[in-house]
C-alpha cells in the first residue's frame, strides 16, 4: 500500500512568537517551523496502516520554502519512506487557491492508494485545501477522520468522520483523499535509529516548472486574498481572584453571572 | 454587481443551525451596505423534504430570497453540494458559509472549482469600495487582521458568534432555483451514522460552555461538568488532555487541534489554560475559571478566577444555581 501524507511546516504555535511581515504576510523566518499538528496525526495514521499491512511506503509531500527539509527530515525520522518538497520562490505569499492547485498537481505525479492531510493547519486554519485538492483531482474526499480502514482486496477505504453526535462511516473507492484529526492518535517520537536512518532517505525537490505550472496561475503574484491591516485585540479586564470557601466562591460566581446577565 | 449567497446548514434534527442564522445576518448586512440582495439556500437530500422546507422558511426570516436545492443526493456527503453551488456563482460576489466541517469542505471544493479565494473563520465583515473587508483572528487570538479579496469577490467561512442573529423586518420571499446540471465530484457513500451516547449539545452554537480539563480527573468528573452545563443551559467542552484520556468525545474538544469557540460565558473547570487550549476560547465573552493552582496560566486571562477544588466549588455552584428562582 502506498500512502501520501500532505504535510505543512508551520511556525511553532508554542513559540508564541508568530508575526506578520511588513507585507501583511506571515513572517516564516520569525519562529522555528514544526510539522503542523494535524499533519502529524495524519502521518502517524499512515505509518500505523503500513505497519498493519506489513508492507508499503509513505511519501511525505510538502509545499514550503527551500528551508523545509528540516521538518521533512523529522517526518522521515518518524518512519516515512521519502519526502517530496515543492518549492519555488514564486510560491511565496500563495493563497489557499494556489496551494490547492500546486499540491493537486504534485499529487498527480505520485502513485498512491490513500493520501492523508491534516484537516487544517495551525497557521492559516482555513481547512479548505484538502477538499479543493480532491475536487481538482477527481478524488473521493473523506474528511474529519477519526479512524481509517482500508480494504485492499475490495479496493475501498472506510473512514469514521466525526459528527456532532458521534461519527458517520464513509466509504469510497481508492485512491482517495482523507483529512485527519487528532482522534487518529498520538504521533510517535522519532527513535534514534529513525533519526540516523532519515539522513540517507531521499528528499526530492520539485519546482513549479517541473509541475508544468507558471507564475500566472499560482503564487504570491496572483494571490486571491490580501491582508490590509492588523491590530492587537482589546486586552481583557484585570482578573478578579477569589480565594473564599466553596459556598462563598459559588455565590460570587452566581453574582458575576447575574451582573453580566448570563443567568 | 452580483448578489450575496448564504449556504445554510441543517442540524441533525433538520432545523437550521443557529450559526446559519448568524451567517445569514452577516450576509444581509453586507448586502445592505453594498446595495445588493442576499439569497439563502439549503440543500435537501433526495427532494424537498418537510425539514428542508421548514429550514428554508427559517432562513427566509433573515435573507431577501431563499430556495431549496435538491441536487444533493441521499447518502452522499458534501461533494454534490459544492458541485451544485459552483454552477451558481457567476453572478455572486460573496458566498458565505458556516465555518463548520461541512462548511469548510464545501468552501474548499467550491474554491477549487471556481478559483474564488477563501477568507476563513471570519469574526466579522464589512463592505468597502474593494468589496468585503473580512476580520479574522490570527495566531491564536494574538492579532486581529482585516483582509480583502484581490478580485473583490470570494468565499467567506464564518465563525460562531461573529454577529448576533437578527431577523429582517419582514420575511423574505421563496424563490425557485432552476436545477441546472452540476459538475460531478467523486462520490462518497455514507454507510452508517453512529450516535455515541446522548447527542451532545453543539459547542458551535452554544451561548454558554462549561469545559473540563485534566483536573476533572476522569469520566465521573465530567458528570459534574455536564450537570453544570445543564443547569446553565450550556454545552460541554473539554481540553485535549481530557479527550485524549477518553473522558469525552473529540467533537467537544476546544483548542488548537479542536474547535475555536466564542460563547458569552466560558466556565473552565480544572483547566490550566495552556496556549493550545487558550487559542480556542480566549475571545469568549466572559471567562470564569476554577482551579486549585493559583499560578495556573488561565489566572492571567480569566475575568473571574476561583482558587479552589472544582469538586467542592462545582457542587456548591450547582446548588446555588438550582436555588435561584426561575
Amino acid at each position: 500500500m502506498h500512502i501520501v501524507v500532505l504535510m505543512k511546516p508551520v511556525p511553532d504555535p508554542a513559540s508564541a512568537g508568530e508575526r506578520l511581515g511588513p507585507d501583511g504576510r506571515l513572517d516564516r523566518a520569525a519562529v522555528p517551523a514544526v510539522i503542523n499538528g494535524n499533519d502529524e496525526y495524519a502521518l502517524e495514521a499512515a505509518l500505523k496502516l503500513i505497519e498493519a499491512a506489513g508492507e508499503g511506503e509513505v511519501t511525505v509531500l510538502a509545499m514550503a520554502p527551500a528551508s523545509a527539509p528540516e521538518t521533512i527530515r523529522k517526518a522521515l525520522a518518524m518512519g516515512a519512506t521519502r519526502g517530496v518538497l515543492v518549492t519555488d520562490p514564486a510560491l511565496e505569499g500563495s493563497c489557499t487557491v494556489s496551494t490547492t492547485r500546486v499540491l493537486a498537481a504534485a499529487l498527480k505525479t505520485l502513485e498512491f492508494d490513500i493520501a492523508i492531510a491534516g484537516v487544517d493547519t495551525s497557521d492559516g486554519q482555513a481547512g479548505v485545501v484538502p477538499a479543493g485538492i480532491a475536487a481538482l483531482n477527481g478524488l473521493p474526499y473523506l474528511s474529519y477522520a477519526a479512524k481509517i480502514e482500508p480494504d485492499v482486496a475490495a479496493g475501498t477505504v472506510r473512514v469514521r468522520r466525526i459528527s456532532p453526535s458521534g461519527y458517520d462511516v464513509l466509504e469510497a473507492p481508492m485512491p482517495a483523499l482523507i483529512s485527519g484529526t487528532q482522534a487518529l492518535g498520538e504521533p510517535r517520537y522519532p527513535s534514534l535509529k529513525g533519526i540516523m536512518g532519515a539522513r540517507s532517505k531521499e528528499v526530492r525537490t520539485v519546482s513549479l516548472a517541473d509541475l508544468g505550472l507558471g507564475g500566472e496561475s499560482v503564487g504570491g503574484a496572483v494571490a486571491t486574498t490580501r491582508v490590509i491591516g492588523s491590530r492587537a485585540p482589546e486586552s481583557r479586564a484585570a482578573t478578579r481572584v477569589v480565594r473564599d470557601n466553596p459556598d462563598e466562591a459559588a455565590r460570587q460566581i452566581v453574582d458575576f453571572l447575574a451582573e453580566r446577565r448570563l443567568i | 454587481m452580483g448578489h450575496i449567497l448564504v449556504v445554510g446548514e441543517l442540524a441533525p434534527d433538520g432545523s437550521l443551525t443557529k450559526l446559519s442564522t448568524e451567517v445569514a445576518t452577516l450576509g444581509r448586512s453586507l448586502a445592505e451596505a453594498s446595495g445588493t440582495t442576499v439569497h439563502g439556500v439549503v440543500f435537501a437530500t433526495g427532494g424537498a423534504s418537510a425539514a428542508a422546507t421548514a429550514a428554508m422558511d427559517e432562513l427566509l426570516a433573515f435573507v431577501d430570497t431563499a430556495s431549496i436545492d435538491e441536487r444533493a443526493t441521499d447518502g452522499d456527503t458534501v461533494a454534490p453540494v459544492a458541485a451544485a453551488v459552483s454552477t451558481d456563482v457567476a453572478d455572486v460576489d460573496v458566498v458565505l458559509l458556516p465555518a463548520t466541517p461541512n462548511g469548510r469542505d464545501i468552501a474548499g471544493a467550491l474554491s477549487a472549482l471556481t478559483g474564488l479565494g477563501v477568507l476563513a473563520n471570519a469574526t466579522g465583515a464589512r463592505w468597502s469600495a474593494d468589496g468585503p473587508v473580512v476580520e479574522m483572528s490570527a495566531f491564536g487570538g494574538k492579532l486581529i487582521t482585516d483582509s480583502v479579496f484581490t478580485q473583490g469577490r470570494g468565499i467567506i467561512t464564518v465563525r460562531p458568534n461573529a454577529v448576533t442573529a437578527a431577523p429582517r423586518a419582514t420575511a423574505g420571499t421563496r424563490s425557485e432555483t432552476p436545477a441546472t446540471s452540476a459538475p460531478t465530484l467523486a462520490p462518497v457513500r455514507v454507510v452508517d451514522r453512529v450516535e455515541e451516547g446522548a447527542a451532545a449539545v453543539s459547542i458551535d452554537d452554544a451561548r454558554i460552555i462549561v469545559s473540563g480539563g485534566r483536573g476533572v480527573a476522569g469520566p465521573e468528573g465530567f458528570r459534574l461538568v455536564e450537570d453544570l452545563a445543564a443547569a446553565l443551559g450550556g454545552a460541554v467542552g473539554a481540553t485535549r488532555a481530557a479527550v485524549d484520556s477518553g473522558w469525552i468525545a473529540y467533537s467537544q474538544q476546544i483548542g488548537q487541534t479542536g474547535k475555536i469557540v466564542k460563547p458569552q460565558l466560558y466556565l473552565a473547570l480544572g483547566i490550566s489554560g495552556a496556549i493550545q487550549h487558550k487559542v480556542g476560547m480566549q475571545t469568549s465573552g466572559a471567562i470564569v475559571a476554577v482551579n486549585r493552582d493559583a499560578d495556573a496560566p488561565i489566572a492571567e486571562f480569566a475575568d473571574l478566577f476561583i482558587v479552589g477544588d472544582l469538586f467542592e466549588v462545582g457542587p456548591a455552584l450547582l446548588t446555588a444555581l438550582r436555588a435561584r428562582p426561575d
